[in-house]
């Protein structure tokens, strides 16, 4: 019982290993080992070297790749462009609607993600009224269509981890120290200068928990192109779980989860090394 | 020009909400569609036909049935590891502490595609038949994260010499962690639990990949794109949105009574 064992007495010594270990445990068979069984399945099982199945995971889907990281990106974009004055105004500026608007960032977490996803098909589709508008407004052509597109996949992705980029950079935005933009103000800084040298400075760890909460999920999701898109974009976690699904060539579908990981690591740590802060959430 | 940067940041926040709020709009509003063929993507007509009958179709109604008995397990396990994980981190100091904490963050940076996968490889490996038992077990490992995070992001700053002095004051440790403890960590284990249970609920990458036959209700969802999508579809979609604010908006009030009465204010917790 946690309540037991407070302070720094001799049995406590031993409560905080009985109280993380069946947690702890389910994360190492479930998380931790299947990774490594997933690194065992890229490199066995085929008939060339070892390497066979990455050789063909990079010579062949290499395209899928790049879109993915491409798409990602634009969405990561977007939802930065779009979530943080979002972020800026429930923190600053909503005063009593506060609560409210925050309930509004999260409702779609009360919604299923696929069925959200299918109501973009609604609104996006040929005969749909985001077409008609576009088409009133001589933006889209004739034949013009929204579905089957390139915007449509990365809106859809800015959709679905919007939330995710705004929460992050609220919590920051909201921990700041109103005085110190006050200060600023004081000492003759323009709101915007404040806005440059003090806020968003501090709010910088929610946007990189931000960008990477919403890149990360966004490279490997492949529902919003498949419901959204055609072929031509589709995305790497497509083929991921084609592969591991439909075609049952393990080796291959492995070494491609293997690659995404290994790509996404290396991404994150290249922005964590740019924006200079470890911080994560 | 200053007052149009503010006129223009205002102008993407609103444009921002209502991004994301057009598309559940739709959900609700397509509840009401007498849609002319099998598929419910184009308004025609209002009925409430489909909110009669929301359980007209037999695989919808047993996949969402499968779906709770998958989410209520797979959360009550996932909260008791969690919340104890949680408990340990902010008690105590010890070794492995940083260790534990980067494998819980570990999950939540992978991939779903990748945590799907690597997940059914083990079971593979082990020839393991994928079905109820694998769902759940999936959603445990996701989950666990979520809520050790969580909960230890709202007890901690919590004042923990309460429960010495209710000890000091001579209660067993029974009635210390029902009386002192449990009170206190109680709103992060609410919170934590509604949200293992609405990502349970709305779980389809990692569940696609160890369902084996077993059907939940978003992979009903996502085979419905080919067969029928009728309107039931956004009907119990709207249920779960309808069940959710409710349970939210109790769970607001409960808090915000205990805290009154034991007069303390509801302070914005970061």
């Amino acid at each position: 019982m946690a309540g037991t064992a407070s302070g720094g007495s001799r049995r406590s010594r031993l409560a905080p290993y009985l109280l993380v270990a069946p947690g702890i445990l389910w994360l190492l068979v479930f998380f931790v080992v299947p990774t490594l069984t997933l690194a065992q399945t890229s490199v066995t099982g085929t008939e060339g070297p070892w390497w066979e199945a990455y050789h063909r995971a990079l010579s062949n889907y290499g395209t899928h790749f790049f879109r993915s990281l491409r798409y990602a990106l634009g969405a990561t974009l977007l939802s930065l462009a779009m979530g943080y004055p979002l972020a800026y105004f429930i923190a600053f500026r909503a005063g009593s609607l506060k609560n409210m608007l925050l309930g509004l960032v999260v409702l779609p977490f009360f919604t299923t993600f696929l069925v959200r996803t299918f109501a973009w098909k609604t609104i996006l589709n040929d005969g749909g009224p985001a077409v008609w508008l576009l088409k009133q407004l001589h933006i889209l052509g004739e034949g013009g269509r929204l579905l089957d597109t390139t915007i449509a996949v990365v809106g859809g992705l800015t959709y679905n981890f919007l939330p995710f980029m705004i929460l992050p950079i609220y919590v920051s935005l909201e921990k700041i120290d109103r005085r110190l933009v006050e200060a600023a103000e004081d000492l003759y800084s323009t709101p915007m200068g404040a806005f440059r040298k003090v806020v968003l400075p501090l709010s910088l760890p929610g946007v990189f928990a931000g960008s990477l909460l919403t890149f990360i999920p966004a490279t490997g999701d492949f529902i919003n192109a498949q419901l959204l898109g055609s072929p031509n974009q589709q995305m790497i976690g497509t083929v991921i779980q084609n592969q591991f699904l439909e075609v049952r060539d393990y080796p291959l579908a492995a070494s491609l989860s293997f690659v995404l990981m290994a790509v996404i690591t290396v991404g994150v740590l290249a922005y964590a090394r740019v924006l200079g802060t470890e911080e994560l959430a | 020009m200053r007052r149009f940067g503010r006129w223009l940041m205002d102008g993407v926040a609103i444009l921002a909400l209502g991004y994301l709020f057009l598309p559940i709009f739709v959900i609700v509003l397509y509840s009401f569609n007498k849609p002319a063929g099998k598929f419910n993507f184009v308004w025609k007509a209002f009925s409430l036909e489909a909110w009669r009958n929301p359980f007209a179709y037999e695989a919808l109604y047993e996949s969402m049935k499968l779906s709770l008995r998958v989410a209520a397990l797979s959360t009550l396990v996932a909260t008791v590891f969690g919340t104890f994980i949680a408990l340990a981190l902010t008690r105590y100091r010890f070794r492995g502490a940083s260790a534990i904490n980067l494998l819980l963050v570990l999950p939540l940076t992978t991939p779903e595609v990748v945590l799907g996968s690597s997940l059914l490889s083990l079971f593979l490996d082990l020839n393991a038949r994928t079905g109820f038992s694998t769902i759940v077990i999936a959603h445990i490992m996701f989950s666990v994260s979520y809520v050790a995070l969580t909960v230890r992001a709202r007890i901690r700053g919590f004042d923990w010499t309460l429960e010495e002095a209710a000890m000091d004051l001579g209660a067993g440790p029974f009635r210390v962690f029902f009386k002192v403890t449990l009170p206190i960590i109680a709103p992060g284990i609410v919170a934590a639990s509604m949200l293992a249970f609405a990502l349970s609920l709305d779980d389809f990458i990692i569940t696609l990949f160890n369902a084996g036959n077993r059907i939940t209700y978003p992979l009903y969802v996502y085979g419905a794109r080919r067969a029928a999508f009728p309107p039931q579809i956004n009907v119990l979609a709207t249920a779960i949105l309808l069940a959710s604010l409710l349970t939210l908006g109790a769970t607001v009030l409960w808090q915000q009574r205990t805290l009154r009465q034991r007069g303390m204010s509801l302070a914005p917790r970061a």
